[in-house]
């Protein structure tokens, strides 16, 4: 690939002999946003880490431009980071927060107080210049994070968790910001999240990762739609997860069912992993749909319901706009291409 | 509520009135008064006869002072950067030497330094010396650093333990280089616990009246030893002593008010966490 900016190969990390990374590969290319997703100690932020120079791996090589830099120290690589609490300097001001990269780089007076001007006023922070850091609200305290990393216009932005201690309605508005600075300012975006729905909102590409390897990498769109195996589904959105009989192309059989499917070239006779989205499960009268069950719960969740159903002895989740009747009988279709099929995990993963 | 937190603190405030205000309104009027009990400035005029052993005493404090900082700044910011239970142990290990007499401390260094102690006879099996060791400006201010580094350690590593990991990573981060990354970032940040440092030892160091006579000999007199003939010695005199403290008190006040004054610079340009 003509564009790629970063080159991880086979990168090994260990701690105390425990792996943290196992052999992870992946490209980066120029101005892309992607976003590292996954639970806790699946090995994002390590690769983060990696990648603003903190950690070296214990094998493998991290190439920049064409250039190799496993061991070259953060303080000489074209990256800034946005820190998970921020870490801003508590004993100098919003401006010389801000300013602190520029004035390193012995930039003259002049042009840092009009780039730290620009930045402040693309976060919204004019007027907050001599303020103390430790009187900013967590919200502005983001800002000055971002702000700090920005004005050194990196190449790449690392950003960890950094809306992770922000409240709902601003990690929203916040979402939407960083998306506009990225697409602003054209620097590549590295983004750590184990929020699924902040790396579905703002990513081009999201690296589902999981002990130390990445699970799938697509856009949200693939990832979501095509999850590649029963984690990746269950990780991002919700989903129904059932056992399944693959038996034969396009057959497959599930809570004692047979349905028609899209998918093909399992073999015959199969166990499969069965996923099906709560959006994707139709409500049709009690007979009517291929399985029939007892509604358990309904939750109002604004835009739809969340109805529980028992049903050929599991429990499903169905996401649907009409209420029903608590311990009423209905009907359940799923359309065969709303179906996915997917290679049973091993046992203990 | 508000009425049991006044009655707690009615034995400290006793305790403050009995031993410590009465005292020192007694040492002031001792200062300003002759034999005879009347009103005169004699006493702290004839204080100036002392100035070179006061200046010797700042001198020396200042020295012992510098030299504990300059030891106990690296270890405490190495300390402080690792994990819980190893700091523990440090500084523990630091503290150890306090559990034993401070008088049994010096006396030991006394035995060392001494003209056929230890460490001249150690020179002399390999062929030098004997040095003159002790009685010198060098072993007053020898066993002040020996004594009060724990007290430059302590409120260092206090404060250098709050310096967050990650605001040192992204001082890198953001193009610093290690020794920038120290004199933009850390240094600032662990101000308080210098100039809180600087105090802790200045104060008992220029005071000291034990560790000069016991290693600096007659001719490294300090004022805490001027105080010291003054009231229990030959030249018995408590009214000149009580004008000494004062004046020294008023030294070791000014040296605080310049040393908070550094403070609060600190203060002004952003709130410590």
């Amino acid at each position: 690939m003509k564009d790629v900016l970063i080159d991880l190969r086979d990168l090994v990390v260990e701690y105390d002999g425990e792996r943290v990374l196992n052999g992870l590969s992946l490209q980066i290319r120029d101005k892309e946003f992607v976003t590292f997703l996954g639970p806790s100690g699946c090995g994002k932020t390590t690769t983060l880490r990696i990648i603003g120079g903190f950690i070296e791996p214990v094998s493998g090589d991290v190439f920049f431009d064409g250039k190799r830099i496993n061991s070259l120290p953060p303080y000489k690589r074209a990256v800034n980071t946005v820190f998970q609490r921020y870490a801003l300097f508590p004993h100098l001001n919003v401006y010389e927060n801000v300013a602190f990269g520029l004035k390193v780089k012995r930039l003259p007076e002049k042009e840092v107080h009009s780039r730290v001007e620009e930045m402040l006023e693309m976060v919204g922070l004019r007027g907050y210049e001599r303020r103390g850091v430790a009187q900013l609200s967590g919200g502005q305290q983001q800002r000055v994070a971002i702000a700090r990393a920005l004005v050194n216009t990196p190449r790449v932005l690392l950003l960890d968790e950094p809306l992770g201690a922000l409240d709902l309605k601003l990690r929203k508005e916040m979402q939407t910001e960083l998306k506009r600075y990225q697409q602003q300012m054209e620097i590549t975006f590295i983004y750590v999240t184990h929020d699924q729905e902040e790396a579905l909102t703002m990513s081009d590409r999201v690296i589902v990762m999981r002990d130390g390897e990445i699970q799938q990498e697509g856009t949200p769109q693939d990832i979501y739609n095509e999850p590649i195996n029963a984690f990746v589904a269950d990780f991002i959105g919700e989903s129904n997860i059932i056992d399944g009989v693959m038996l034969h192309d396009f057959l497959v059989e599930f809570a004692g069912v047979r349905f028609d499917c899209v998918d093909k070239g399992f073999g015959e006779m199969q166990l499969v992993d069965v996923v099906v989205r709560p959006e994707d499960i139709r409500v049709v009268s009690p007979g009517e749909g291929k399985l029939t069950g007892v509604v358990e719960s309904v939750i109002f969740k604004g835009v739809h319901y969340e109805i529980m159903v028992d049903a050929h002895g599991y429990h499903w989740k169905i996401h649907s706009t009409l209420p029903q009747e608590v311990g009423s009988f209905i009907g359940m279709t799923v359309a065969p291409g709303d179906i996915q099929i997917m290679h049973r995990m091993e046992a203990g993963e | 509520m508000k009425l049991h937190t006044r009655l707690a603190s009615v034995p400290y405030l006793l305790w403050v009135v009995v031993f410590t205000i009465i005292p020192l309104l007694l040492i002031i009027v001792f200062a300003f008064t002759g034999t005879d009990g009347g009103f005169t400035i004699e006493n702290i005029s004839a204080v100036g006869r002392y100035t070179d052993v006061i200046m010797k005493s700042i001198w020396l404090a200042a020295i012992a002072t510098g030299v504990s900082l300059f030891l106990g700044y690296p270890l405490a910011y190495i300390i402080s950067r690792h994990s819980a239970r190893q700091q523990n142990v440090s500084l523990m290990l630091i503290m150890l030497p306090m559990w034993m007499s401070f008088l049994l401390r010096t006396f030991a260094w006394m035995t060392l330094l001494e003209k056929t102690g230890v460490i001249n006879r150690l020179l002399g099996l390999a062929g030098l010396g004997p040095f003159e060791l002790i009685n010198t400006s060098g072993a007053v201010v020898l066993g002040m650093v020996y004594n009060y580094l724990p007290f430059m350690i302590l409120p260092l590593h206090s404060v250098m333990v709050k310096i967050d990991a990650s605001v040192i990573e992204a001082a890198q981060d953001l193009g610093a280089s290690p020794l920038r990354v120290f004199f933009k970032v850390v240094l600032p940040l662990s101000m308080p616990g210098i100039s809180s440092g600087i105090t802790m030892v200045f104060v008992p160091a220029v005071s000291t009246f034990i560790i000069s006579r016991m290693l600096g000999g007659g001719s490294n007199l300090m004022i805490g030893d001027l105080i010291d003939m003054q009231f229990l010695g030959n030249a018995y005199n408590p009214h000149l002593g009580s004008a000494i403290s004062l004046v020294l008190m008023v030294i070791i006040l000014l040296c605080m008010s310049i040393m908070n004054q550094f403070d609060d610079d600190v203060d002004v340009e952003g709130v410590l966490r």
